[in-house]
């Protein structure tokens, strides 16, 4: 995601002389070929998240579109208020780009990991959020993010996420894309552990329940429509997210189905309300999480058991 | 420049002077204290050092001015409306429900109000962020920040002020309003600053110490920038909390919460409105 990030970003920096991106002090070798080409464009504001934040905002009011750069706690957590007062508040196009989301950063621990990220930016008024399952959604958002006139959270995982599109895929944002169908249930999944979801899928179908599978690149605006119409036709709802139970995916699917009286088995699937004691790769914490697509068939077959 | 007559410029700090009173009178709201300590660097700054256009307020040439201590707001909007960008008697509404100008400037709710501040170490980056732009840019408009002193405990601040040091943005100006006295004490008590300049210097400013309520001094040295050619300067303003205010509250940290009684407002012979 990180490299299908960057070439995007540099194609469309070369056309539009406004684009900035700002880094704090990480990317090494990601960002070689950029800060090359285009080092007027480039910027590296040193391990100073509040600053780069506050800077890109300055940037914004004299005209540019600026990316800021830093792995998710940083460019989201150390800077929140940066986010929320001079990004937000103000409504500049300022971009956040966080790599390293869930578990991308395994054996780095908690400090490193992003699972509160999605709900600290939901919070945000102004705030448009996209979390691409696969290189081929990066390209879409970074397109698209240029385009938006405001803030935008782009929460990116690491490298060597396959693709689960087809180049010729056409996406939209705002709207969940289909990537497997099916009429019994759904999955509603974001980031890249959609994967898995993918994957669980598979395993369910040979067991006879065809499982409905979305990409939610988009998390804020949210596909309100398609989770309503799923919601009608579908025998039980799922979300699935490398991220805390508490106020991402799953929880702004729950407010719509509450809101909307629909009355399914709905379950969140994601990292529990606690820290994961130890730790290890991205692979390791999500089996710790009961997030793997084995463990992840067995919550959904044991709940549809329990739900009738 | 906008007034040559210097002699004019005591007259006009008195006018907001008494519009910043007049403020908290009406509103009852807090924080005349450091609001009353920038009088004269923002009336040397307004009228007679940046270029801006009132009735133009986003021309692209100006002077960008970033109040960054953004609750001393009523000091902001006494000088705006003052030097026409807006008519004196909306600054009876300070604080009202619904009003043009809230406790905390928010960007552009009246003309001439460049960022929005309130938080405290947040302007400097913006300021920064501005400079870098208009520099790279190779635009001849420049950045001037006024600072409090209670700001210089924010390590955002001291990031910031690394960074326009590195990139010797030296279209950018900050001015400190060094008033000595923060959010619950004196800053020598609370979290000591001093070597102030020293510290400014060390991370690559050129720096200048001014008795900030000498109009005079002020003018003078804020004509004369970029202090060094190829860095930012900062200019810290010795200035005197409350300073032509309610007098038992001068250079108290009262001054920060209290606003003036009637009888206040008698002493100081001063009516509640401004026509």
């Amino acid at each position: 995601m990180r490299y299908s990030f960057i070439s995007t970003l540099l194609k469309s920096a070369k056309k539009n002389p406004r684009i900035m991106l700002l880094t704090g002090d990480v990317g090494y070798s990601v960002f070689d070929t950029y800060s090359t080409e285009l080092p007027a464009q480039y910027l590296n504001c040193g391990v100073a998240e509040q600053n780069m934040t506050g800077v890109a905002a300055g940037l914004a009011i004299e005209g540019k579109i600026p990316f800021i750069y830093s792995i998710i706690p940083f460019v989201t957590m150390r800077n929140f208020e940066q986010i929320r007062n001079d990004i937000c508040y103000q409504n500049l196009p300022v971009k956040i780009v966080g790599v390293g989301s869930g578990f991308s950063y395994g054996p780095y621990a908690h400090t490193h990991h992003a699972l509160e990220d999605i709900a600290l930016m939901r919070s945000l008024p102004n705030m448009t959020i996209f979390s691409p399952s696969d290189p081929i959604e990066t390209a879409f958002v970074i397109r698209a993010s240029i385009k938006i006139n405001g803030p935008v959270y782009i929460r990116l995982g690491k490298t060597g996420e396959p693709e689960l599109h087809e180049k010729t895929v056409k996406l939209k944002v705002g709207a969940g894309c289909i990537i497997h169908e099916g009429k019994d249930i759904a999955i509603f999944s974001t980031g890249s552990i959609t994967k898995t979801a993918l994957d669980a899928a598979k395993i369910l179908k040979r067991t006879g329940i065809n499982c409905c599978v979305v990409s939610m690149h988009t998390l804020k605006p949210l596909d309100k429509f398609l989770i309503l119409k799923l919601a009608k036709h579908s025998r039980a709802m799922f979300s699935l997210e490398e991220h805390s139970v508490i106020g991402g995916l799953g929880s702004t699917i729950a407010e719509i189905l509450a809101e909307n009286q629909m009355r399914l088995l709905f379950r969140r699937i994601g990292v529990p309300d606690r820290f994961t004691n130890k730790v290890g790769n991205q692979e390791y914490m999500r089996i710790k999480n009961q997030l793997s697509a084995k463990q992840v068939v067995t919550t959904i077959r044991k709940s549809l058991v329990e739900f009738v | 420049m906008y007034v040559r007559r210097m002699k004019s410029l005591p007259s006009i700090a008195t006018k907001i002077r008494e519009s910043v009173i007049r403020m908290s009178y009406v509103s009852q709201s807090a924080h005349m204290g450091g609001s009353l300590s920038c009088v004269e660097i923002l009336t040397a700054l307004y009228f007679s050092v940046l270029k801006v256009y009132p009735k133009n307020p986003l021309h692209p040439g100006r002077d960008r001015f970033i109040f960054s201590k953004g609750h001393d707001s009523k000091a902001l909007y006494a000088t705006l409306a003052e030097r026409g960008f807006f008519k004196k008697t909306v600054l009876a509404s300070y604080e009202k429900n619904n009003s043009l100008l809230p406790g905390h400037p928010t960007r552009q709710c009246v003309p001439g109000v460049e960022i929005t501040s309130g938080s405290l170490g947040h302007g400097l980056s913006i300021a920064a962020g501005m400079a870098f732009t208009l520099k790279q840019d190779s635009k001849n408009a420049r950045v001037f920040t006024l600072l409090s002193d209670g700001e210089c405990n924010e390590g955002s601040t001291w990031e910031a002020i690394l960074f326009a040091g590195h990139h010797r943005l030296e279209n950018l100006t900050v001015i400190v309003d060094y008033n000595k006295l923060q959010g619950y004490g004196f800053v020598k008590n609370v979290l000591n600053l001093e070597p102030l300049l020293q510290k400014w210097t060390s991370f690559n400013w050129a720096g200048r110490v001014v008795d900030g309520h000498n109009l005079d001094a002020l003018v003078e040295m804020l004509h004369d920038l970029p202090i060094t050619k190829n860095m930012p300067s900062v200019i810290i303003a010795n200035t005197t909390k409350g300073n032509g205010g309610v007098k038992r509250y001068l250079n108290s940290i009262g001054s920060q919460y209290h606003p003036p009684t009637s009888e206040d407002m008698a002493d100081l012979h001063l009516s509640a409105d401004w026509l």
